[in-house]
């Protein structure tokens, strides 16, 4: 393909210095198409959130180091600093978090925390973001619009909020959306409501998506590729499709096996005996090793290799090579 | 809002009805017959008596209670024993005199203390946040007279900077802003500073510490405000608490510091309070302290509509 791709990581490696040293990203390679949606899948302490914050620099700059590249849209993210950084948060990528109650400042009106956003990045009056604001509560299908406006966080739904997080969050009409965990904070049926509005908006707009979910069910429904990350690094990426009928990685057939047949949908991804490595020391080997039933003494003494399995299906695992 | 402000009104009236009864009974249960103050220690019996019914003291405490109330509510709280002087005009006197101290230690501190507290906050955990808690914890603890007495022997008897006693050439009657009064508020002043600085800098610092370690303060960075945006939103979020204390410290100052007021012979209503309790004088005390009372429920009052008023999380309906 020919298109610059939105994101690229390449080689992307966090450590967080404090008493003990954390190797949370260790090496991760991945890209993203322009418009396309992408599902981050993995257990707690994989990294995903690390991930989605280094796209923001958003991590602690005096505790934590970063190599490697990260682009989004050509832009090289790693130099960014001063106004060029303010710039490109929230206008050319923007967030949508967890639990939108602590994410919205409790005593400014959401009306008036989108509107400062947008006065911010496209520079405009304050009755005129006031306007773009209003569109953006309609479009995300808030009820009685004008009226929300109004509102201070406290006075509405948890899904309300949500929608007024995404409303807030696409303002500024982003290239790229991060979602971390946009919906499990929520009730099952308004989950599904914010997704379908989420994969709406995102085929509007033409953004790319990278949103982090525990729930493999929710990353089938509206995602065009998964990537499942393990201890800080990618162990399987590939079409939705892909994935899903054909995972390879052991840790993907593992959480497949554990949530799709017969589980209940919207479960955590925990169901794997054994708990994922301390991330004291950059690995030098499967980081999956101790709880893979196929591991052998070739997985214990290297890194894995990446293997193309086809067009864009790749899997970090020693088996794979096997059957090259 | 106009609302709120009613109920809260009617709300303070038992309170303020439940105070003056307190007030009432705390003067009557305290040990001692406040007759011996100032009847000649020959007096016979019934000069005694006579002295305790022009005074009603000699009636039940119900119905000295109603006399007594009923004449407060329309300013007149009764004579002084001691000075014969009525009691609303010394307590007005006093009261004047300590706000006007209680305000210039606020002015001091306010600023100070907010200030020094959001320092340590923004810089919480760093060498400039211990410095300022080691200050704060310090102002906090060491006994403010003893401090008064220090500033008194250092700027008045050493120095000869500044006078150490009273109110000015005017007596306890006549304020005025000039150069010969002013110099007599600056040492009281400080010196009743030095606790609210302490008290309002460690909330704020805790306050702001707080509140820069919340997930909204990422979210904004995270949609590209700048820091001085950040700051603003932290400032506000800080406002209602800030507000509180800073309206509960005001109170506290209203109500005159008996030991700092004493120290520096400042005639205010602590120095009243204390004059009151060593002569006994019934009518005064309880003057004083209904007042001082009253004061301090106008103030949690003003305080709480004031948060109301600008903390959009506080229920007004
Ligand atoms: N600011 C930080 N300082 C130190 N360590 C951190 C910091 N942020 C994350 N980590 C560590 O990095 C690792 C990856 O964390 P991350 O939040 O990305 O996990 P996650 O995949 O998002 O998990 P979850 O599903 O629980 O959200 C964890 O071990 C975490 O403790
Ligand atoms: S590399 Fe070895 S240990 Fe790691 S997942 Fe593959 S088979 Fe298991
Ligand atoms: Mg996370």
């Amino acid at each position: 393909m020919s298109v610059t791709p939105l994101v690229e990581f390449e080689n992307l490696t966090v450590r967080f210095r404090g008493e003990r040293t954390v190797h949370a990203i260790n090496g991760l390679n991945l890209s993203l198409q322009p418009g396309e949606m992408l599902a981050l899948l993995g257990e707690s302490g994989s990294g995903k959130s690390v991930t989605l914050k280094t796209l923001l620099r958003l991590l602690p700059p005096r505790r934590s180091e970063l190599e490697g590249g990260i682009r989004v849209n050509g832009t090289d993210v790693m130099s960014l600093s001063g106004q060029a950084l303010a710039n490109h948060r929230g206008g050319d990528v923007s967030m949508i978090f967890q639990e939108p109650a602590l994410a919205l400042d409790p005593v400014y009106t959401v009306g008036e925390q989108i509107a400062e956003t947008v006065m911010r990045h496209k520079g405009v009056s304050r009755s005129a973001a006031m306007d773009v604001a209003l569109d953006m509560l309609t479009r995300v299908r808030i009820p009685s619009p004008e009226r929300r406006l109004k509102n201070y966080p406290h006075e509405m739904s948890g899904g309300m909020r949500q929608r007024a997080m995404i409303a807030l969050a696409l303002s500024c009409r982003p290239k790229l959306l991060l979602a971390d965990e946009p919906t499990t904070a929520l009730d099952a049926t308004v989950q599904i409501q914010i997704l379908l509005l989420l994969r709406e908006l995102q085929q509007e707009f033409g953004m790319g998506v990278i949103f982090v979910t525990h729930d493999i069910g929710v990353a089938v429904e509206v995602s065009d590729r998964i990537a499942v990350m393990y201890a800080g690094n990618l162990v399987e990426t590939g079409s939705t499709a892909d994935v899903i009928k054909d995972p390879r990685h052991p840790y993907t057939k593992g959480l497949l096996a554990a949530n799709l047949h017969g589980a209940v949908k919207g479960q955590r991804l925990d169901a794997i005996p054994g708990s994922p490595p301390a991330l004291e020391r950059a690995p030098d080997a499967c980081s999956f090793a101790e709880r893979c039933s196929h591991a052998t003494d070739r997985c214990r003494s290297a890194l894995p290799p990446v293997v193309n399995v086809s067009g864009q299906h790749q899997v970090t695992c020693v088996l794979e090579a096997e059957n090259v | 809002m106009f609302a709120y402000l009613i109920r809260r009104l009617v709300y303070v009236l038992p309170v303020a009805i439940g105070v003056s009864i307190i007030c009432f009974l705390l003067v009557h249960i305290a040990p001692g017959d406040p007759l011996t103050a100032i009847m000649p220690v020959d007096a016979t019996q019934e000069e005694q008596a006579a002295m305790r019914s022009a005074y009603g003291l000699d009636k039940p405490l119900p119905v000295q209670y109603a006399i007594w109330i009923g004449k407060a509510v329309t300013g007149d709280l009764g004579k002084s024993i001691a000075t014969g002087r009525p009691v609303a005009q010394e307590v007005f006197s006093a009261v004047k005199n300590s706000l006007l101290l209680a305000f210039t230690a606020s002015v001091i501190a306010f600023p100070i203390g907010l200030l020094l507290g959001f320092i340590a906050g923004y810089y919480r955990d760093t060498i400039i946040d211990r410095l300022v808690t080691a200050c704060a914890i310090t102002g906090v603890s060491v006994p403010n007279y003893w401090l008064g007495i220090v500033f008194v022997i250092v700027f008045s008897v050493q120095l000869g900077w500044l006078p150490s006693m009273g109110a000015g050439p005017g007596g306890s009657g006549q304020w005025a802003w000039d150069y010969a009064h002013i110099r007599h508020l600056i040492l009281p002043s400080v010196t009743l500073a030095v606790v609210p600085i302490g008290i309002v800098a460690r909330t704020v610092r805790a306050l702001v510490g707080d509140i820069f370690s919340m997930d909204f303060v990422q979210a904004l960075y995270a949609k590209g405000m700048r820091h001085g945006d950040v700051l603003r939103h932290v400032i506000r979020n800080a406002a209602p608490t800030a507000l509180s204390v800073m309206g509960l410290q005001l109170g506290y100052l209203l109500g005159g510091s008996i030991l700092i007021e004493t120290v520096f012979n400042w005639p205010g209503s602590g120095f009243l309070l204390s004059n009151a309790i060593f002569q006994r004088d019934l009518p005064l005390l309880q003057g004083t302290i209904l007042v001082l009372a009253l004061f301090f429920v106008s103030m949690n009052l003003i305080v709480d509509v004031a948060q109301a008023a600008i903390d959009p999380r506080i229920k007004r309906s």
